[in-house]
């Protein structure tokens, strides 16, 4: 009956994907493995996305990788300790806004993808672990392989990932002082105003279209 | 007055002042600023330096380079990646590693060989896996602290550890054992577009990722050689927001507060907003 409200919602919303995957719980590093092989067969055969259309690696990374971040969490980690000053809604726009800015940017990266090759350590994780890393490697010629951890939670029975590493550098709390910076000249309205315009600034047809 | 006599004491002199002045001014930064970056004010004004010279001379440098075909680049890459082998195996000695010493010597003697000095990394297809060391992951291995971060002209990002490991780095880097000047130069600075080639797309991602560049750079670097430094495992940093993220100890939210409203009122580096 679940399976089949969920299906239901799926077929409304458009988003199958995020659906199929609730259905059974699939392991972290397989979930992983899947959105990525997914995304790069897509990226391969798609010439628009590799001559830099921007707004179609977007649409891309909405489809397929968004449903299995958790940004509200992301968020919390790159605010910091001035996340409890927000109110509800300011953590809204936060997050919204913070959401914007990492999947323009990534999605940007993503138009520069050629023919790397991803590798996939082994999951060192217990059955009852509910935080795990899941580690890559993504190989490319002449250059030294470019290590890349996920950071998944385990939400009721999906697995979420809440923090990107590349080469050990975090993604998400790499922005921290950069925000705690903002907070303390500006309040959180202050940050919010930043991420606003700096979303505007990247770009702003992709900007309009939320 | 005897000026023109001693150059070499009055260059002297004038750095230290230079560097006192640094200091000086650093010491006036305030509560504002990042605790590990209490030279912000200078290190702002060469990062700007360095924007420039990259924007107008190394970048486009680079884009040229990069319109040569994948494996002259691939080949370059690995022949300057071959002959670092040495220097990165010393290193692994240095941290006790001695496993990846010797693969590190492996590599450098097959890859020299069979790669054909080094333009092919056949070491790698065998699986002799390629490391990343230096003078200053060897001291940080051991426990000496990375010191204030120190953004160095045309090298970027660094620390005062790092920085002065350089000069070790340097002294034994297989090229500056070269004794034709020419070949010298011609070769460090091929080196130096072939690296500054692999970074094009990365450059462009951090320029759209920070909200400022220089505090996105400063933190990158920090994590990054943290990274390097743990060999790509380091433990996870404690989160502070994270063990109280139950929202349960309200004290301690209320100090937090309170400390960042202290905070607030010196605003740090006032120029941070003109850096475009």
């Amino acid at each position: 009956m679940k399976r089949f409200t969920s299906l239901f919602a799926a077929l409304v919303l458009g988003l199958g994907i995020q659906f199929s995957a609730a259905a059974n719980t699939v392991a972290p590093d397989a979930l992983v493995k899947s959105v990525s092989d997914d995304v790069i067969s897509i990226v391969r055969q798609d010439k628009a996305i590799q001559s830099g259309d921007t707004r179609k690696a977007v649409s891309l990374v909405e489809t397929k990788v968004l449903p299995y971040f958790d940004f509200a969490h992301m968020t919390r980690l790159a605010v910091g300790k001035d996340w409890k000053q927000a109110s509800a809604d300011q953590k809204g726009t936060l997050t919204q806004e913070f959401k914007t800015l990492l999947v323009r940017t990534y999605s940007n990266a993503l138009t520069k993808y050629r023919d790397q090759q991803i590798d996939f350590e082994p999951l060192k994780a217990k059955p009852e672990d509910t935080d795990v890393i899941v580690r890559t490697k993504v190989r490319q010629a002449g250059a030294k392989a470019v290590q890349i951890d996920y950071n998944l939670e385990k939400q009721g029975d999906n697995w979420k990932v809440y923090d990107v590493l590349v080469a050990g550098v975090s993604l998400v709390t790499n922005y921290r002082d950069e925000f705690g910076q903002e907070v303390r000249a500006g309040g959180i309205d202050g940050l919010i105003k930043s991420l606003k315009d700096k979303n505007k600034q990247i770009d702003p047809a992709v900007a309009a279209k939320k | 007055m005897n000026k023109n006599s001693k150059p070499e004491s009055t260059l002297l002199r004038r750095s230290t002042l230079a560097i006192g002045l640094a200091f000086a001014v650093a010491g006036c930064a305030g509560p504002g600023g990042h605790p590990k970056d209490p030279l912000e004010p200078m290190n702002r004004a060469t990062f700007q330096f360095n924007e420039k010279a990259d924007k107008y001379v190394m970048r486009p440098v680079a884009e040229v380079y990069d319109q040569a075909p994948l494996p002259l680049k691939t080949g370059v890459a690995n022949f300057f990646g071959n002959i670092a082998d040495v220097w990165i195996g010393v290193n692994n000695l240095l941290q006790g590693k001695f496993v990846d010493g010797l693969s590190d010597g492996g590599r450098f003697l097959l890859n020299s060989t069979v790669g054909l000095l080094g333009v092919f990394d056949v070491a790698s297809e065998i699986g002799l896996e390629k490391h990343d060391e230096d003078l200053g992951q060897t001291l940080g291995y051991w426990g000496v602290g990375d010191g204030p971060y120190l953004v160095l002209p045309l090298l970027g990002p660094s620390n005062v550890r790092d920085g002065v490991s350089l000069i070790g780095d340097f002294h034994f880097d297989p090229l500056m054992q070269l004794e034709d000047v020419g070949a010298r130069n011609s070769l460090t600075g091929l080196r130096f577009v072939s690296k500054r080639a692999a970074l094009l797309g990365a450059d462009t991602a951090a320029e759209e990722a920070a909200l400022d560049k220089y505090g996105y750079m400063r933190s990158f670097y920090m994590q990054y050689r943290r990274n390097q430094i743990f060999d790509g495992q380091p433990p996870r940093e404690k989160d502070p927001d994270e063990d109280d993220s139950s929202d349960s100890d309200n004290d301690k939210a209320a100090t937090d507060a309170n400390a960042a409203g202290g905070a607030a009122d010196k605003s740090p580096s006032p120029d941070k907003k003109e850096s475009q």
